[in-house]
């Protein structure tokens, strides 16, 4: 009896460092792939900065989905919702440095309100989580198609200071992305939303008879979401200095989101996980894609590697827990 | 602890004229019911008789259709669960709603943390947790996490919960319906100390032991109408016939006599795994043993274990004397075992399948091998109803959702699955959790018809007067291996005394 107790909790201890590990073989991984293939001139600060610099949108994005995935729903909208965002950002702007203002407050009323509306659709249709941010990202592409073709409009300068701009030799992004994970972080940990983020993901039942109102902390999470996905939208407008229909898809930050949040040690059932993972998991899929470019992997087979980390890595995850049941 | 007296303390809840029908048909009709402040109020009553209604309606989950409910003489009305938490009202399910991957603090404050300036105040719920816990004598750690607990320590999280809401109605229904002997007599002790502290708590249960052991007062629902009610302490029959309107003489099949005991079956020896150590026994057709142990003495892992679900590191199992060793269910299916497991919505059911599909499910696994011996059409369903009819399985019909049925029937739909396999060996864990007592009966004869038709019978309980009463032997185990064996009949305090391995029984 004590034995299996002592295992399970040797168990859980790794779990939580999981994530850690798997960062460590990216990196070493890395360094590896550079000091075998002659190229140290990668394995510097600089490099490490510029590696992180790549996953910005990816890592804002992420941080949402963390949310709607601790709370054991999911959101496939956010492709097509950064795209709108950042369309919606360089029409509203147009070139105009009065504009940013109502722009950004035009993107992040867009994006709540579709995290508003994926909320109701899920808690109070009862639509599944993944058909109905489905059905919204169709709704949102089609819409968004519908009205823009090619870049539209364009952010003035002013505005590249979000992407291009740097504090001491730091990205402005990369310290946005941090501060964005520190108070994500400390909203799961600290408060009472996030402590019943984790409780209706954990189980949604025993939440609600135990007098949470889970439909709004469904809603909340989702509003979270899409307004990750919207300020995304406003970076990547900034970066490519105008706005396009298919940057959000063609980033694939949907899937990929979720694989990084996954990877990052989030349970897809809910109840379980949080944003350091997730932070971890946009560093590992950096890391990987820098260690393909340095050895010169061709972009399709980059893919299929991609694929095959996304399945190992879950699966690394299914084995442990299910030691622990055994 | 003295028992008080009813009419001791003063009246905290009542239900009068209460009913409440679902889709015209009445789940509760006219029903009065009052509990008092510091007594145990035995709720008893065959699944169905409308217990789960009348306690959704005290937490709030329903409203009745007529009738009034009141809290210390007032009327009041719960539109949610909160609302009755807030009145006092605090219900502990059969099924846990705790969250496995939160801390037993976490878990205790789950829906109401306390924060000082946004931030939840961690160290407020760890203390008031700790209180809690402290009151109940339960030693449990206020920061560890619940999934890592026993289905005991769970409860005696619920019950912290409780506590700290400052309950003054408590509603426990089947508190021990997961417990064994040991964790049994906490609870009870827990029980005592909650109602002296004059708690008015509500007890649903179906053991008649425990209605003694701890009510003041007793009512009895039967068909969603109060059929008795008792101020003090009946007989367990008078309650028992007031449950199912008529005397249960032959709850137990009589065992088997010496002539209907075959050859050995199952012969296991220096059996060890991850958790068994030296386990040696043989089961005999015709043969009904009974396995008792705490929970996770290795009772449920030696079943495991026989059944291919856990690698065996030493020792030799064989059956009808060949040397096997199965490495998957498959194979031991193949080889002639079965497995009733003792959760059954978990791994039993196919909840949302038909009676009919549930019951087939081994035949269609299996349809090759039984083609190959092709002594029936096993694996029609004209066979699998057949055989449903004969084990008295009651359903609207056979394409009826298997989730509607009680747990009885449900059980014995499992039971069919085997048959339809005619296996060798038929272990059951818990074989009657969760089954209503009048369906119990009908459980043990099954089991008896099966061990005379030749099979060999492990049962595994946690419930000693049924093991004692169902099976030929008992074997007892505690921490992995075989510790005593007893005959049919045996003492209670004597399997326990071996089970714990205390000098005194603790119960």
């Amino acid at each position: 009896m004590t034995a299996v107790v002592a295992r399970a909790r040797a168990g859980l201890r790794f779990e939580r460092w999981a994530p850690a590990l798997l960062l460590g073989g990216a990196v070493g991984l890395y360094v590896g792939i550079a000091l075998l293939t002659g190229q140290s001139q990668y394995l510097t600060p600089d490099n490490a900065v510029a590696i992180l610099g790549r996953s910005i949108a990816l890592g804002i994005t992420a941080i949402g989905q963390t949310f709607a995935i601790l709370v054991a729903s999911i959101d496939l909208s956010v492709a097509s919702l950064i795209s709108a965002s950042a369309v919606l950002a360089s029409v509203v702007m147009n070139g105009e440095p009065r504009m940013i203002l109502p722009a950004i407050v035009a993107v992040l009323a867009l994006g709540a309100l579709v995290g508003l509306v994926n909320g109701l659709i899920i808690t109070k249709l009862e639509v599944n989580p993944l058909i109905a941010t489905l059905g919204m990202a169709l709704i949102i592409q089609g819409g968004l198609s519908a009205f823009v073709s090619n870049f539209a409009g364009a952010v003035p300068e002013a505005f590249l200071v979000f992407a291009y701009g740097a504090i001491a030799g730091v990205p402005l992004s990369l310290v946005f992305l941090l501060a964005l994970a520190a108070v994500a972080g400390f909203v799961l940990r600290f408060t009472r939303f996030g402590s019943d983020i984790y409780s209706v993901g954990g189980n949604r039942d025993a939440a609600r008879l135990a007098g949470l109102r889970t439909d709004r902390v469904v809603i909340g999470a989702h509003v979270v979401c899409s307004l990750c996905a919207a300020i995304a939208g406003l970076y990547l407008a900034s970066r490519l200095r105008s706005g396009a229909p298919w940057i959000g898809s063609d980033g694939v930050y949907d899937l990929e989101s979720i694989a990084v949040v996954v990877i990052g040690g989030t349970l897809l059932a809910g109840g379980r996980g949080g944003v350091w993972g997730t932070m971890g998991g946009v560093l590992i899929f950096s890391l990987i894609d820098a260690t393909f470019n340095l050895a010169g992997v061709d972009a399709f087979a980059k893919q299929v590697l991609r694929g095959v980390v996304i399945v190992a890595a879950v699966a690394f995850y299914a084995v442990r827990s299910r030691r622990l049941v055994a | 602890m003295t028992r008080p007296s009813p009419g001791q303390g003063a009246l905290v809840i009542e239900m009068a004229g209460v009913s409440k029908a679902f889709h015209g048909v009445m789940a509760l009709r006219d029903v009065g019911f009052a509990c008092h402040a510091g007594e145990v109020h035995a709720l008893v009553g065959e699944n169905g008789a409308g217990k789960s209604t009348l306690i959704k309606i005290l937490s709030g989950a329903y409203r009745p259709d007529r009738g009034a409910l009141r809290m210390a003489g007032r009327p009041i009305a719960f539109a949610h669960p909160l609302d009755a938490l807030n009145a006092g009202v605090s219900v502990i399910h059969q099924e846990f709603s705790l969250l496995p991957e939160r801390t037993v603090a976490q878990n205790v404050f789950l829906g109401r943390e306390p924060t000082r300036r946004g931030v939840i105040d961690a160290a407020a719920m760890r203390a008031e947790t700790a209180r809690a816990l402290d009151l109940l004598g339960a030693p449990l750690d206020p920061d560890a996490r619940v999934g890592e607990l026993a289905i005991a320590e769970r409860q005696m999280v619920e019950i912290a919960k409780a506590i700290s809401l400052d309950a003054r109605v408590l509603v426990m229904d089947e508190p021990t319906a997961a417990l064994n002997e040991h964790e049994c007599a906490i609870l009870y002790r827990t029980v005592e100390t909650l109602a002296a502290r004059g708690v008015a708590v509500v007890y649903i249960t179906h053991r008649m032991r425990e209605v003694s052991r701890l009510a003041a007062r007793v009512t009895v629902l039967k068909d969603g109408e109060v059929a008795a009610r008792f101020d003090t302490q009946p007989a367990p029959q008078t309650i028992v016939r007031a449950m199912v309107g008529r005397d249960i003489a032959d709850f137990y099949a009589p065992p088997a006599t010496p002539a209907e005991i075959g050859a050995v079956v199952l012969d296991v020896r220096g059996l060890a795994t991850a958790t068994l150590r030296d386990v040696g026994f043989e089961l005999r057709a015709g043969e009904i043993v009974g396995f008792a142990g705490l929970q996770g003495a290795g009772r449920a892992a030696l079943a495991m274990a026989l059944y291919g679900e856990a690698a065996i590191t030493a020792g030799s199992v064989s059956l009808d004397g060949a040397p096997v060793a199965f490495r998957s269910p498959r194979a031991a299916i193949s080889g002639g075992l079965g497995l009733l497991p003792g959760d059954r919505k978990a791994e039993g059911l196919a909840l949302m399948q038909s009676v009919r599909d549930n019951g087939m499910l081994g035949a269609r696994a299996f349809a090759r091998l039984l083609a190959r011996r092709s002594t029936h059409a096993h694996a029609g369903a004209t066979y699998i109803d057949a055989l449903l009819d004969r084990m008295d399985v009651r359903a609207a019909s056979y394409d009826q959702e298997i989730r509607f049925l009680s747990g009885g029937n449900q059980q014995k739909t499992i039971l069919a699955r085997w048959l339809a396999l005619d296996p060798r060996v038929l272990i059951f864990i818990e074989p009657t959790r969760g089954v209503h007592v009048n369906a119990k009966a009908g459980i043990y004869r099954l089991m008896r018809d099966l061990a005379r038709r030749g099979a060999a019978i492990m049962m595994i309980s946690s419930d000693l007067p049924e093991l004692i009463g169902a099976a030929d032997r008992i074997l007892v185990m505690r921490d992995g291996a075989i510790v005593a064996e007893f005959g049919h009949g045996a003492a209670e305090a004597a399997i326990m005394l071996a089970a714990t391995g205390e000098r005194e029984a603790a119960a």
